[in-house]
């Protein structure tokens, strides 16, 4: 979110009891970690519960933030330990270490076969996109997105929401998630190619 | 010019885009991209998928939930 204060600034007023900069935040906050919380707990209502548990473990826990890490790292970091165990409770398990991500992310057939005179190269370029109207995605290519999120693995959809519609930073990302940086980098790249195979679709469909 | 083709090379995209190649990878990455512009595109079309990714919508919290909360934050700290 722009135009925050500085971390240590929002830490001192959440102490000092501004309710207006807890306002902030929550709003701000909520709804991407609502959208992470999803991810590891079996119902829409639990990670309702899990966002509510944790923020009331930061208006209960500032005085412990000591600005080591960013304030929203603090607070993820809060959330996912929350969301674990939630998620553990209702035996819903997302198996982080299992690496059952392998094979090609591109459909091999859309690459010449070995024998060609071009061997591993596209036999049709994948088609062009159109530029997006002002910069903005429509509400379609929205819907589309979200809903192809929906499809993906489990913890590939908990690296890319992290990753991509966070915007975390990797290293963050491996510590909340427990998982080293190339296994992230495996997950993101068969999440990302996923999703843009399908809005390839999408295009394809309209043009 | 690499032994990289274009099957390969769409394997590699994330990791380009991470910067964590190391120094040979990453120049036979960058070869193969200036001669082949479906690689080029498809290149283009990862990274718009990860920018667009962040121009998702959050849910927003509960009303209730959200006035319990701040009450929560004014008696605990106001």
């Amino acid at each position: 979110m722009a135009g925050l204060p500085a971390d240590d600034v929002l830490a001192e007023r959440l102490r000092s009891g501004d309710d207006d900069t807890f306002a902030l935040l929550l709003d701000g906050w909520s709804g991407g970690m609502l959208r992470v919380a999803r991810s590891f707990v079996s119902t829409e209502e639990s990670a309702a519960e899990v966002v509510q548990e944790t923020w009331l473990a930061v208006i209960e826990g500032i005085e412990r933030f000591e600005g080591r890490s960013s304030l929203k790292t603090w607070v993820y970091r809060i959330l996912t330990n929350t969301a674990k165990r939630r998620g553990t409770r209702e035996h819903k398990v997302v198996p982080m270490s299992s690496v059952d991500d392998s094979g090609p992310t591109v459909d091999p057939s859309r690459f010449r076969p070995a024998g060609d005179p071009f061997p591993g190269h596209w036999w049709d370029f994948p088609p062009a996109w159109p530029s997006p109207e002002q910069g903005l995605l429509s509400g379609e290519v929205r819907d589309r997105l979200a809903k192809a999120l929906a499809e993906l693995p489990e913890r590939q959809r908990l690296v890319v929401v992290l990753r991509d519609v966070e915007g975390r930073p990797y290293d963050e990302v491996c510590e909340l998630l427990g998982i080293t940086a190339a296994n992230q980098r495996v997950l993101l790249h068969r999440a990302r190619a996923f999703l843009r195979g399908k809005l390839e679709e999408y295009y394809r469909e309209r043009s | 010019m690499s032994d990289l083709d274009c099957r390969e090379f769409v394997e590699l995209v994330t990791s380009y885009l991470e910067g964590s190649m190391d120094a040979q990878a990453e120049q036979d990455f960058v070869d193969h991209l200036a001669l082949c512009d479906g690689c080029e595109r498809y290149l283009d079309q990862m990274r718009r998928t990860s920018e667009s990714l962040a121009e998702l919508p959050g849910d927003s919290i509960a009303t209730d939930a959200r006035s319990a909360l701040l009450d929560a934050f004014r008696s605990r700290r106001g």
